[in-house]
């Protein structure tokens, strides 16, 4: 159980039965009156925003979170699935819950998936992802035209601005958490 | 080994902290007021119900100087200033440190609404001989500080922005979380406010508003959101400050703080004490508002944690 002396960024609440992070914290106390912990909470399933304020002595149960490394297999429809190269369990996820996070999910990747009781609802990618070019112009020599750089368009289907060398059927390495070109696979 | 970077970046906050308290000190020694010292560990401070003090080897340290103040005044002083540390425990965030720095002061024969054209002069006086001038930018706000200041009652504040009535938020127990979340974030946009008129149970220590004994006379001043004072005509009837001192311990009791003696020397000497108006305004604050800053880290050379 926490109690409003836990509150901080990051910390992982259940309100609801729905399993919510801390996105922003105020400690407050008008002018003689009592102490108040003003809050913005995150629906982790939903992604919807919640103005919330506590004061002294009130509690909160932690949301049960479990992060489990997971291969990435295939996706159906809308459904993602992902497996557990340990138990071989393997669990589903929807469009939505893997977000921007499909931009990059190329099949067998590691990944740590986030659970909530028995729900897949988060997907932690590893911060740099080797991916292919599938389309972008070729560099003509002599181009005058200044720009340094060009679109490309990735085997997941994502598109991103790359440097003029870059050549369709390469692989680069893509940072994750910005979604931009970081180099070129040696190799 | 190289200093610690922290502090030696804190540099000119902290000289422009010194010179701003510098410049309080000078507006009051103009004005005629003395300054004085009072102990900073006493038997007894003032039981509130939210304001919890730190113990001290049996005493406690003082959670505001009002007491030993209020006591010079009933022996007479009648123009009385303390620039002096506060503690209070378990405040902590972004305007908040457990210990502060506070100015208090106290004028006999002279009401709260004296001490809001008082406050008008000091934080004039205090930012234009700073160096701030009368325009201030302050959490993305301009503000000026050209009297007269905006003043509005509670009761008017509520139904303007609390989207409720002030009885319903006291009788829903709303009070607090609707002054916090609607009514505080209205206060001092373009110039400062002040907000006048609590109800009494609001006022521990202040007069109650003659012909209208639901309202006590004091007020709290805001700037861009941000309190910065509080003051009362000061309630001088021992009988009714006895009472009130239980009452309020009462609700300490019940919501489960440690009980603390009531101020016995006090509750004594205060008929002697004239007619007069008391208050406190929170110096670090004022720090923060005149060097637009963001929390008050930034204006104090140690926070807790940095010791």
């Amino acid at each position: 159980m926490y109690t409003v002396a836990d509150l901080k960024k990051g910390l992982k609440v259940t309100l609801d039965g729905d399993p919510y992070i801390v996105t922003a914290f105020e400690f407050s106390k008008p002018g003689k009156g009592q102490a108040l912990y003003r809050t913005k909470l995150k629906n982790m399933i939903t992604g919807v925003t919640l103005d919330r304020t506590y004061r002294s002595g009130e509690t909160f149960e932690p949301a049960s979170l479990e992060e489990r490394r997971m291969q990435y297999l295939y996706k159906e429809d809308t459904h993602y699935t992902f497996m557990d190269n340990q138990t071989f369990e393997q669990v589903q996820m929807s469009e939505d819950a893997v977000g921007d996070a499909k931009n990059f999910l190329i099949d067998n990747l590691e990944v740590d998936i986030l659970i909530f009781g028995e729900k897949a609802i988060g997907v932690t990618l590893p911060n740099f992802v080797n991916l292919r070019v599938v389309q972008t112009d070729p560099w003509v020599k002599g181009d005058t035209s200044g720009s340094d750089s060009k679109p490309a368009t990735l085997e997941t289907g994502y598109v991103l601005r790359v440097p003029p060398f870059i050549e369709e059927g390469e692989m680069i390495v893509v940072d994750t958490r910005t979604g931009e070109y970081s180099t070129r696979v040696k190799g | 080994m190289a200093g610690n970077w922290h502090l030696t970046r804190k540099r000119e906050a902290l000289r422009a902290r010194a010179r701003i308290i510098q410049e309080i000190r000078g507006f009051f020694i103009d004005g005629g007021y003395l300054e004085v010292e009072t102990p900073l560990r006493i038997p007894a401070p003032a039981p509130e119900s939210h304001i919890d003090p730190v113990g001290a080897d049996g005493w406690f340290l003082h959670t505001s100087p009002e007491i030993c103040m209020k006591r010079l005044m009933a022996a007479g002083y009648d123009r009385i200033f303390q620039i002096c540390h506060c503690w209070r425990t378990g405040e902590r965030g972004r305007m908040h440190v457990p210990e502060f720095t506070m100015l208090e002061w106290y004028r006999a024969h002279a009401d709260y609404s004296a001490l809001m054209a008082e406050c008008e002069e000091l934080v004039c006086s205090v930012a234009g001989k700073s160096g701030f001038g009368a325009k201030l930018a302050f959490r993305g706000r301009n503000i000026d500080l050209a009297p007269p200041w905006e003043r509005i009652t509670v009761r008017d504040a509520f139904d303007a922005f609390g989207g409720m009535t002030m009885e319903q938020a006291l009788e829903e127990d709303l009070f607090d979380e609707v002054m916090v979340e609607r009514i505080e974030p209205e206060l001092g946009r373009e110039r400062p406010t002040f907000i006048y008129d609590y109800p009494a149970s609001r006022g521990a220590l202040a007069r109650l508003k003659e012909g209208e004994p639901a309202i006590a006379e004091r007020f709290e001043l805001y700037i861009a959101g941000v309190e910065l004072a509080n003051a009362f005509s000061e309630l001088t009837n021992p009988a009714e400050q006895r009472v009130r001192f239980e009452r309020e311990s009462a609700l300490r009791e019940s919501l489960g703080h440690p009980p603390i003696p009531l101020p016995g020397k006090f509750l004594e000497e205060l008929s002697a004490m004239p007619p007069a108006a008391g208050i406190a305004l929170g110096v670090d604050r004022l720090v923060m508002i005149l060097l637009d800053v963001t929390t008050i880290d930034q204006v104090v050379a140690f926070t807790p944690e940095e010791l």
